[in-house]
């Protein structure tokens, strides 16, 4: 389109304007700006009533905890105690020294200060630092625990150039007995990321703060754990404290009172020394679980911080697996301890213990000999439990099968899974011709029945449940094993045996050790009381030339014992197994016999230990600390050990 | 008669209401400069009063300049300050991530701040001169934008964004005001919305920040969106009366980042609720508005121009801040006015008010008023 005046518009005459029509746009356009100008500071102001009335409850809880600094103080734990009220596990102090991501200021500086004030080596420094570079917020990460007191001051007399910094006096869980209780307590540990996922507390992440790992201390965790206090603080934007508002004390976690009688269970775990096993006294008037001990075992005292690489490699590595509860997860063939058992199902199928079977030493079944230890003549059922005659159970199981003994067994608690917290059972197994067929579809034969009739074969039991088998047997109660104190109510009921059967057996256990039988050199050296018991020795491999003594460690018998003091009045009760220890009169029978002293006369008991341990090179807790120092020292500077996980015992180990 | 004139003479000698204002604004500043010190008239209490006490003695001398002597002054001054500008390119040292002072060796001149009024003054002053005739012409339009655009282009390279809208802001009010067609800031307006994309591209990584930040907070509240968001709590939790003198939380903890500059808004909210915030709302009003009565009332176009475009600078100052202090606008660095620690920008408003002052006084010697 073409506009012709455009192209004359310099001299284009309109449109005019004069000072009067410009002082007319001013005064328009003046009033528009300063229009626009109220209204938007009616918008600053309506904004600020919105904020300060509208949002006010809001942004005040904001400022507050702006302000205000809430730290958790972890509850100290409850303790666990013995019968007597000794303690098991408590607290001790323990100094700590935390890092506040909020509040740390020149973070390599302060590292580098807190390094030369604590010693920190390259690991811990290299561990900090990932944790710092995770983790930011008001949550305390832990730099080191269990400080001397002067490594503790030397912190806290530099605060002000540290800041961010928090020296703690906090608690650690105590175990005094260290290994001696660390498969019955179990211990803690810091939570892992599924404990916080599962439960979103912030507890979780508090340092200082443990969880149950294992045994009582898993189990019992929610009882044992207690209430969080809290401690608020007003703190500056740069972490600096201005001052204490209020401190809430933490609730300490409930106590838990055991069976166990600390003292014996102390003895029993010292008095296995250097050999691998596990042991089990029960008392027989009430099931209550005196002692309960797994040896070798890891220092639950070194779990606590989390346990070194190192550290975990050497328990792991161990072929005598100390990370194994084995008084209730290890499995063993009973061997002869089982004869006892089968004497009593023996009586029941109408089988007089007088009847006499004669020992040529072994046992012909088709053209297969079965031997014996021994060549006996003819025994009777007490002597042939006195003299743990294979053949007279060979000949008498064959006679009533075991399908008529195996309900016996089970009634004695065999193969059975008991209602104990804190432990972890696995049962093991009493085979029937159900079961054979069951679990592998075949017909149960003559010489499965004469196998397990001398408690070998498919037999397997854990060391409780021969304790407990043991305690019935000497009790004639059903009773019921427990590890809390005052659980069991009324007294167990009698078991469905007549006396006169138990009492036959109970003459062959007599014999045992004070007679002519097989453990006469474990007989109590204490006036008036004496010892009636079961040796066992179960193979481990196919009897050879041998005969299970000789070869690497791991083909030796196991060794085992059943025993129950005093003969006339039963009550106490246990069982022992020495793993590979060649035989139960040889390994098993002196550990009891020595236990069994110090439930009678703690003096002769503890010499005749001190003896022992002379040889050994001190307690367990010593020789603990001296074979991880060699383990350390011989592999300084190869650090190829696998990180330990989260939880070591929950591995099936066997 | 006698007795009537001498008061009259003091009252027309300055304009007693409007100090009265100023003094109890910066007042209400050095009370809650002592606060956020921490109760102490140091650092910043007693030298906000000091620096305010001199800087009004100075407004004052300027406005006795008289429009006579003043304008042909214009040119040079505006001449010396961008030379400064450019030597702050030169010779400035970095702070804050800007450079922004010409050290002179006893302070920090920010040749930014002078420029503000300098490029009012100046437009005022060419709008004043040119003939109405020419106004719709290109001869109206081209000196302007050189008078504006090269002190902008220096203050965006520093870089400071604030100062560099800051004074377009007071340039562009005196081309608004002194008639230049509507559609050009309608189309300047639609361009520049059309050019905002390409705009933000140009911006520095923080300048970016702060406007991602500016729309989302949540974004980052430990980060970028620490300072506002710190501020609203500041605000929001003084409710309406406050939490007491000495008393606010987020300021004294540190909580709050640039509590005795930027933030002091946010510092008086924080102890004097919402009452306080009115108090200073209130006081800006009053001030603007003598302003623009005095930009009204003059009888020289010059004068008209020049203190519309000076009041408009001092709102800028004001709504920007509190737009920024309330999570309105990003976080910009632009002080308030009267109350926030800090020379330079004081030293602006202060020759603003004293050009106001001494135009409002050739009005009332002139005798005439069209109102």
């Amino acid at each position: 389109m073409k506009m012709p005046w455009r192209k004359a518009r310099p001299s284009q005459p309109v449109p005019l304007i004069t000072e009067g029509m410009q002082r007319m746009t001013f005064n328009r356009r003046a009033l528009f700006i300063t229009g626009a100008q109220t209204a938007l500071g009616a918008v600053l102001v309506g904004r600020m009533a919105y904020i300060s009335v509208v949002d006010n409850e809001r942004y005040k809880l904001l400022s507050e905890s702006n302000r205000v600094n809430l730290t958790l103080i972890p509850p100290r734990r409850g303790w666990i105690v013995d019968r007597y009220g000794k303690a098991l596990a408590d607290n001790r102090v323990a100094l700590r020294v935390d890092i506040i991501p909020d509040r740390l200021r020149d973070r390599p500086r302060v590292i580098a200060r807190l390094a030369s004030l604590l010693s920190l080596d390259a690991d811990a420094l290299d561990r900090l630092n990932r944790d710092l570079d995770s983790g930011g917020g008001a949550q305390p990460i832990e730099v080191a625990s269990d400080l001397s007191e002067e490594a503790f001051a030397a912190v806290s007399v530099n605060l002000p150039e540290l800041p961010g910094i928090a020296p703690t006096r906090g608690f650690v869980r105590n175990y005094p007995a260290g290994p001696s209780v660390a498969h019955l307590i179990g211990y803690v540990g810091a939570a892992s990321a599924e404990e916080y996922q599962a439960s979103r507390d912030p507890l979780m992440l508090t340092p200082g703060f443990k969880v149950g790992k294992d045994g009582f201390e898993k189990d019992f965790d929610a009882s044992l754990r207690g209430r969080p206090g809290a401690r608020r603080a007003e703190v500056t934007a740069r972490g600096q404290l201005v001052r204490e508002l209020s401190t809430q004390p933490d609730v300490p976690g409930e106590a838990l009172q055991l069976t166990i009688d600390a003292d014996l269970q102390d003895y029993a775990a010292r008095r296995l020394g250097l050999e691998s096993g596990a042991m089990v006294v029960i008392d027989c008037r009430t099931g209550g679980i005196l002692a309960q001990v797994s040896m070798p075992a890891f220092d639950p005292n070194s779990f606590t911080d989390g346990i070194g690489r190192l550290e975990w490699k050497m328990l792991n590595e161990d072929e005598r697996i100390p990370l194994l509860n084995k008084a209730v997860r290890g499995l063993y063939p009973p061997g002869s301890t089982l004869k006892p058992m089968v004497a009593i199902a023996l009586q029941a199928q109408g089988v007089d213990p007088e009847e006499r079977v004669s020992c040529p030493g072994g046992y012909r079944l088709g053209n297969r000999l079965f031997r014996c230890l021994g060549v006996h003549g003819p025994v009777n059922m007490a002597e042939a439990i006195e003299k743990s005659c294979n053949t007279y159970f060979y000949a008498m199981g064959r006679r009533v099968g075991f399908d008529a003994i195996a309900p016996v067994a089970k009634a004695l608690g065999l193969g059975q899974e008991f209602d104990i917290p804190g432990t972890n059972q696995r049962y093991g197994t009493i085979p029937d011709s159900a079961w054979k067929r069951r679990r592998f579809n075949q017909e149960w034969t003559q010489s499965d029945t004469l196998n397990a009739t001398i408690g070998q074969g498919y037999v397997s039991v854990n060391p409780l449940q021969l304790a407990v088998m043991t305690a019935r047997m000497a009790s004639g109660r059903n009773l019921i094993p427990q590890l809390e104190l005052g659980r069991a109510t009324a007294e167990a009921d009698p078991l469905p045996f007549p006396v006169e059967h138990l009492d036959a057996v109970r003459l062959g256990m007599d014999m045992v050790v004070n007679a002519n039988g097989t453990a006469v050199r474990s007989r109590l050296d204490v006036p008036n009381v004496k010892l009636a018991g079961k040796t066992g020795t179960a193979q481990v491999r196919a009897l050879d030339a041998t005969r299970g003594r000789g070869g690497s460690w791991r083909s030796r018998d196991h060794g085992l014992f059943i025993c129950y003091a005093p003969v006339e009045n039963p009550t106490y009760a246990a069982a022992v197994i020495i793993e590979h220890g060649m035989g139960g009169s040889r390994a098993a029978a002196p550990v009891a016999k020595d236990v069994f002293t110090f439930l009678y006369d703690r003096e002769q008991a503890l010499a005749s230990l001190a003896a022992l341990e002379a040889g050994w090179g001190g307690t367990p807790t010593e020789r603990l600390a001296r074979r991880y120092a060699a383990v350390k020292a011989a592999s300084d500077g190869v650090s190829s050990a696998p990180v330990p996980p989260a939880d070591p015992t929950a591995e099936d180990q066997q | 008669m006698s007795r009537a004139l001498v008061p009259s003479l003091i009252a027309n000698l300055l304009p007693w209401r409007l100090i009265a204002v100023l003094i109890a604004l910066v007042g209400f500043g050095v009370i809650v400069l002592y606060s956020s010190a921490g109760g102490s008239m140091t650092p910043w209490a007693a030298m906000h009063g000091v620096r305010f006490s001199i800087l009004l003695v100075m407004a004052i001398g300027i406005s006795f300049l008289p429009e006579t002597w003043l304008r042909p002054l214009l040119i040079p001054a505006y001449i010396t300050v961008l030379i400064g500008l450019i030597g702050v390119e030169l010779l400035g040292f970095v702070g804050g991530g800007s450079q922004r002072w010409l050290d002179l060796g006893v302070m920090r001149l920010q040749p930014s701040e002078l420029m503000k009024p300098a490029v009012v003054l100046l437009l005022a002053h060419f709008y004043a001169m040119l003939p109405p005739g020419h106004l719709r012409s290109w001869q109206a339009l081209w000196p302007a934008l050189v008078v504006i655009g090269i002190p902008v282009s220096f203050v965006l390279l520093q870089p400071d964004l604030g100062t560099s809208v800051a004074i377009a802001v007071g340039g562009l009010t005196v081309m608004f005001l002194a008639g230049l067609p509507m559609r050009l800031f309608i189309g300047a307006g639609l361009a520049g919305l059309a050019a905002l994309p390409v705009f933000y591209s140009m911006l520095h990584d923080y300048q970016r920040n702060r406007v991602l930040v500016f729309l989302n907070p949540e974004l980052d509240p430990l980060g970028a969106g620490y300072h506002i968001s710190q501020s609203k709590i500041a605000i929001g939790s003084g409710g309406i009366f406050g939490k007491g003198f000495l008393n606010g939380s987020q300021s004294h903890l540190d909580y709050l980042p640039e509590g005795h500059t930027d933030f002091i808004f946010s510092t008086m909210a924080e102890e004097w609720g919402l009452i306080g915030g009115i108090f200073v709302i209130g006081a800006f009003v009053m001030i603007l508005r003598w302003g623009y009565r005095v930009a009204m009332r003059s009888p020289s176009r010059f004068g008209r121009l020049a203190a519309g475009g000076l009041t408009t600078t001092i709102f800028f100052y004001f709504a920007i801040n509190l737009l920024m202090v309330m999570g309105m606008a990003p976080a910009k660095g632009i002080p308030l006015p009267f109350m926030s620690h800090g020379g330079s920008s004081m030293l602006t408003v202060m020759i603003c008010i004293g050009f106001l002052i001494g135009i409002d006084r050739e009005t009332k010697a002139s005798g005439r008023s069209p109102y």
